[in-house]
């Protein structure tokens, strides 16, 4: 704010109000969400403590035992393995597919955009719901899946109760709800990219291949770090889908974090280990999300900039 | 591009063609079943021709449901009534605390603003569970368990950061001087404020409000883990119509169409401010 403006400060307001107006504007709101706070360090005491909620005279401080006990754990080191492929998977598969839909879609017709207004649908369904719907298709009495499988001679595929195709299923439900998220994503950043490159390429007549790896793809590339690093937020956390598809199951085939957390919790009633597993996802997410923050200011500033 | 051959025309229109196949048909899949009575959705090999029965939404309505063993009372339409309750009153929530906060982010530069901004967005991003968890030991202790009050208070949580990220981007892109214009006829702060800059940014605050009650429509986990039957939603009712057995497979469908309908009706309705609002405003739909 320059000097210049406040000379011509034209209501007379006394300093005092003039200061504690941003205050007064944005504390409530950070006081309703403050209170959040209390839980978050609650679980990180829990962490730090032998807390079994079936044995109560065993409850104990026990510094960082629960986190050094995870590195002799297996089971601990599947539910890592189980989250990171998970997220690698959906969030590589849904970039690919979500980057291809985008480029189908980028000239903006009236066909295209009715296309891509319907591709919301599945993004703004429940990912609990889509779950439940995914699991009606792939049931072995009628589900639809299940019987076009059979016309082309895979009978007996049992999709998410078979250890070995219980990750392909949840994969595809991720897939059907979140692909749509990075294709508007990129679709909008295709169309925001600048016209003159593009034009002068086609008067030298290069060939599209180049112009796709040279100049599209890397013009694109803060808009696909941007909506990556914000799936992947996403993903390494998921629980709905898992949890409403399978709760984790068959076996430890899915036990991703957040869902080993709630079985922790909720059936060994185990709350240490518990805590300290959320603790630990918490780390990461915290990690990502300030690489993730940066970006997206970055390209927030550019969109609102240029406007 | 005007040297786009007919060979590439096709396979443009066979691959979007599959795009929608896959991303439309379980939803269509989904609402024919739920017209079918069981025969029907049992039927080697499924067929598209059937004809159409209300039943299944009608037993939702009323409450009284047909399974193999018999009739069994599940009131899906205390779930629905839940799920519009808690969407309403968290969006509403947010906006009151939200919006004035938004502005004086977008307006002010002041100590700690930015701060407090950020502090709010992490909330976005942690884990769930990992406040939930505590959270549930917490509210049986105050009495908040299973109360409206509680789960309002949680999901507004998700729905306020969402407001304030989308809404400051409108703020920033309304010129202050129309703002001093209006104040140097002398209107107070207050005023303006009401007058100018809130008319001004109705479109952002509108589609913030309409993402965040699509967001708190679809949470599952904080009712899951905070509410019993009578106070949780659909999203977290309509898992147990699976997982109770018997029930006749339209009556899920029908349950699962109802729940997901007003998302999609909203999401039509805004879809030119999807793409800003997903986004949190990193991208200009």
């Amino acid at each position: 704010m320059t000097a210049a403006a406040h000379t011509h400060q034209p209501v007379k307001q006394s300093r005092f109000m003039r200061r504690a107006l941003p205050y007064i504007l944005s504390l409530p709101a950070l006081l309703m969400c403050i209170g959040i706070l209390i839980p978050f360090f609650t679980a990180v005491y829990y962490s730090l403590l032998r807390y079994r909620m079936n044995l109560p005279a065993m409850k104990g401080f026990i510094w960082f035992d629960n986190y050094l006990n995870f590195f002799t754990d297996p089971k601990f080191w599947n539910t890592v393995y189980i989250s990171l492929v998970y997220a690698a998977l959906t969030v590589g598969l849904e970039l690919a597919l979500g980057l291809g839909i985008a480029l189908l879609l980028q000239r903006p017709s009236r066909f295209n955009n009715v296309v891509s207004i319907l591709l919301l649908l599945p993004l703004m369904t429940a990912p609990a719901l889509a779950a439940l719907m995914w699991k009606l298709m792939t049931h072995p009495d009628f589900g639809i899946l299940s019987y076009l499988l059979t016309l082309v001679g895979i009978t007996d595929f049992k999709w998410a109760s078979d250890p070995k195709t219980a990750l392909l299923t949840v994969l595809l439900v991720d897939m059907w709800v979140y692909t749509p998220f990075i294709m508007i994503l990129l679709l909008a950043g295709l169309r925001s990219l600048p016209k003159a490159p593009f034009e002068a390429a086609a008067l030298d007549g290069v060939p599209r291949s180049f112009v796709f790896f040279r100049i599209t793809l890397p013009m694109l590339m803060p808009y696909i770090i941007t909506a990556t690093l914000f799936r992947l937020l996403d993903s390494i956390q998921q629980f709905d889908i898992i949890y409403a598809m399978t709760q984790g199951g068959p076996g430890d085939k899915l036990l991703v974090f957040q869902v080993q957390a709630y079985l922790d919790f909720f059936q060994s009633t185990n709350v240490g280990r518990s805590a300290a597993l959320m603790i630990i996802l918490w780390a990461i997410t915290y990690a990502l999300s300030n690489v993730f923050i940066k970006q997206w200011l970055k390209l927030r500033e550019r969109a609102h900039g240029a406007a | 591009m005007d040297h786009t051959s007919t060979f590439e025309k096709a396979l443009r229109g066979v691959l979007i063609t599959l795009v929608l196949i896959f991303f439309l048909f379980p939803i269509l899949w989904i609402f024919l079943m739920s017209f079918q009575t069981n025969e029907t959705i049992l039927r080697i090999p499924p067929s598209l021709v059937f004809t159409p029965i209300f039943d299944n939404y009608w037993a939702l309505v009323t409450g009284e449901l047909r399974t193999a063993a018999g009739s069994l009372q599940l009131d899906f339409m205390k779930n629905l009534w839940n799920s519009v309750l808690l969407s309403v009153c968290s969006v509403a929530l947010s906006l009151l605390f939200g919006v004035p906060a938004a502005y004086a982010f977008a307006r002010f530069k002041f100590r700690l603003g930015e701060d407090i901004a950020f502090t709010l967005l992490s909330f976005r991003f942690a884990p769930p569970l990992l406040v939930l968890l505590p959270l549930s030991l917490y509210f049986k202790s105050l009495g908040l368990t299973n109360t409206y009050v509680g789960l309002i208070w949680v999901y507004q949580l998700i729905c306020l950061p969402l407001i304030l990220w989308i809404v400051r981007g409108y703020f920033e892109d309304i010129s202050p001087d129309i703002e001093y214009a209006y104040r140097i006829s002398g209107n107070s702060w207050w005023k303006t404020f009401l007058k100018i800059s809130l008319p001004l940014a109705r479109p952002g605050i509108a589609a913030a409000g309409l993402l965040a009650f699509i967001f708190a429509w679809n949470n599952f986990v904080f009712a899951l883990i905070l509410a019993s039957a009578d106070k949780q939603p659909v999203t977290v009712g309509a898992l147990a119509f699976v997982t109770a057995s018997g029930i006749q497979y339209g009556q899920i469908a029908a349950a699962i169409i109802l729940s997901i309908t007003p998302t999609l009706l909203l999401a039509l309705y805004a879809q030119r401010y999807l793409v800003e609002g997903l986004s949190m405003g990193a991208v200009k739909g």
